[in-house]
């Protein structure tokens, strides 16, 4: 089995041979906000490595930073340090129009990731005619049809559709340039729960369809068991553990505060609380 | 409008009326037909703001047409007819010092006026947005840079800086209009700043952050539409004032310059007979009273109307 160097300098990093082929690789990340004596680490010394075509989770409690990983790597936040490579490369601080067709991201809230004057049609087109796209109906169709809403929908606002409604078009719309990885900000929490069935659905089928590699980040565990292949765990900005989807099916994580983490997301346990 | 021929199944309703109120428009014209159909009787139903519009576009109209509508030409001397009252025959406002015809001079005016609000409308309200989006989207030094800039042009005050303005590049029509718009642009670089700051950190502007859109792209596309129905609501409201100001302006002799029929002016040129023949002022005051209640009223109804979200309930 080939060993990679870089593989071998990241302790934290899954394990070698997934790191040989990784498509997102993320080395020693620290994401800071603020400045001077407010300067703020939200994100410390975060090593991940998503292989390609793999579903990656990062779970974690409010705070965690599991988020600002995200918007590290797709560029939204610009005051990191570390090493982010894409297929073995690594990227800069500023952002180009073909790292954009590599990467994009589906937000967590869609009432507030659809512009309110843009009709669906403008929200898919705008994409693909700042990119040069030709063909552009057409597109713009098929992809409303791969989201599952038909073409009725193509001129409508975003306050004409329901929260699951919306959600498919930020998903369609993440899709237009036909990125490679996908990065899904907690794509369900916002909505209610036969809905987010529908949509992590609709994930797992795009995934196989277009051979896409996500990174998801939630603090729900069941979605991480129903999407992902890989979870790493994050407190206080750090990654504690990473263990594959049946280490956590089985709950047999290495480490207590994941251990505590699963316990409660099994619900209300009396026991846990300490009813004394 | 029956004429139209129903190629479509659609049920009921005439075929024009059913195509404009479509909920599932079948290309980017049919939707917007049907945004602006949707305004339309919103801006109808709403009877004060429709009040407004029509005072707007009657003015609009007598513009276009003040040489069908004037019974003389508006700087016609006629000094044995001088101050003749209101209703005199063939001056139905009356005329003024030198005998000129009130109502055609009003009606002439109405160029002017729409001339200067046209003007400055256009000006001033992009100018502050631009500056407004600008500094509120990129934030930084840029953003304090251009809001100082805005301070001190909001420190002047409004009539004193234009007629320092207009002493300094020489009285006129077109000195006044540059001086309202050097002044009036300020508070809607306030009022785009503070909007674009709600709304600069949103998710779908980060959306489009990720396609690669440049900050132009994003401030024009993305931010201006959220401004924009505010900046126009305070457009049409302070309307009112610029009309104001140019009269006021011209009532000092520092904005049209006589013998031309501004508003302004003819107030100030009928002010000294304002006890004995009142008319030769309050004529052209009545013309600025309604013209600023027109705005006024459209200004407020235009929000329900600019947000498509009111628009289809």
């Amino acid at each position: 089995m080939p060993v990679s160097d870089s593989a071998l300098m990241e302790p934290k990093s899954l394990s070698a041979e997934t790191a040989a082929d990784a498509r997102l690789e993320i080395k020693n990340l620290n994401v800071y906000f603020g400045e001077g004596s407010e300067r703020f680490q939200a994100v410390k010394n975060v090593s991940v490595s998503v292989q390609q075509g793999g579903s990656f989770g990062i779970v974690g409690e409010s705070g965690s930073g599991k988020s600002t990983v995200l918007r590290a790597v797709c560029g939204l936040v610009e005051s990191w340090d570390g090493e982010i490579d894409i297929d073995g490369a690594p990227v800069s601080h500023k952002r180009n129009k073909a790292f954009a067709r590599k990467i994009q991201m589906v937000f967590q809230d869609p009432y507030a990731s659809l512009h309110p004057r843009h009709t669906v049609d403008r929200v898919l087109s705008e994409p693909l005619k700042l990119h040069g796209f030709d063909g552009i109906d057409g597109r713009v169709l098929r992809a409303l049809d791969d989201v599952g809403l038909g073409a009725d929908f193509r001129f409508r606002y975003p306050h004409q559709l329901s929260g699951g409604q919306r959600q498919r078009v930020a998903v369609a719309r993440a899709l237009m340039l036909e990125p490679e990885i996908l990065l899904l900000d907690e794509p369900t929490s916002a909505l209610d729960v036969s809905v987010q069935a529908e949509i992590l659905n609709l994930f797992a089928e795009l995934r196989k369809e277009h051979n896409l590699t996500y990174v998801m980040v939630t603090h729900d565990l069941a979605v991480v068991a129903h999407m992902c292949d890989e979870i790493a765990v994050m407190q206080f900005g750090e990654v504690v553990e990473v263990m594959d989807v049946d280490a956590m099916r089985n709950s047999t994580p290495k480490t207590a505060y994941t251990q505590e983490l699963l316990k409660a997301s099994m619900g209300y346990d009396a026991e846990f609380f300490g009813d004394s | 409008m029956t004429t139209a021929p129903v190629k479509s199944n659609v049920p009921s309703r005439s075929g024009l009326k059913a195509w404009l109120s479509s909920d599932a428009p079948a290309s980017r014209g049919h939707a917007r037909a049907v945004q602006l159909y949707l305004g339309w009787l919103k801006l109808y139903e709403n009877k004060l703001a429709f009040l407004g519009f029509l005072i707007i576009f009657s003015l609009v109209l007598i513009a276009a047409f003040a040489p069908l509508l004037a019974t003389t030409e508006p700087n016609a001397q006629d000094l044995s007819k001088r101050l003749l009252a209101p209703g005199t025959s063939g001056h139905l406002l009356g005329t003024d010092e030198l005998g000129r015809d009130i109502y055609s001079r009003l009606v002439y005016g109405s160029r002017i006026t729409l001339l200067i609000v046209g003007i400055v409308a256009f000006t001033a309200p992009v100018f502050g947005l631009l500056i407004g989006t600008v500094a509120g989207y990129l934030g930084g030094w840029v953003d304090q840079v251009l809001m100082r800039l805005v301070d001190i042009f909001l420190a002047f005050p409004r009539l004193v800086l234009a007629l320092a303005f207009v002493a300094a590049i020489g009285a006129g029509i077109e000195s006044a209009i540059i001086a309202i718009s050097l002044t009036a642009w300020p508070p809607y670089a306030r009022i785009a700043r503070a909007e674009t700051l709600t709304i600069r950190n949103a998710d779908y502007i980060s959306a489009v952050r990720l396609q690669g859109a440049g900050i132009m792209h994003i401030i024009v596309g993305h931010i201006w539409p959220l401004c924009l129905s505010s900046i126009i609501v305070r457009v049409t409201l302070d309307m009112a004032g610029i009309i104001l100001t140019a009269a006021g302006l011209g009532f000092l002799g520092l904005g049209a310059q006589p013998p031309e029929p501004e508003w302004g002016a003819m107030i100030s040129a009928g002010r000294k007979f304002v006890l004995d023949q009142w008319w030769v002022a309050a004529m052209p005051g009545m013309a600025i009273f309604i013209v600023s209640l027109g705005f006024n009223l459209l200004g407020d109804g235009l929000r329900d109307i600019l947000d498509p979200k009111k628009s289809q309930s």
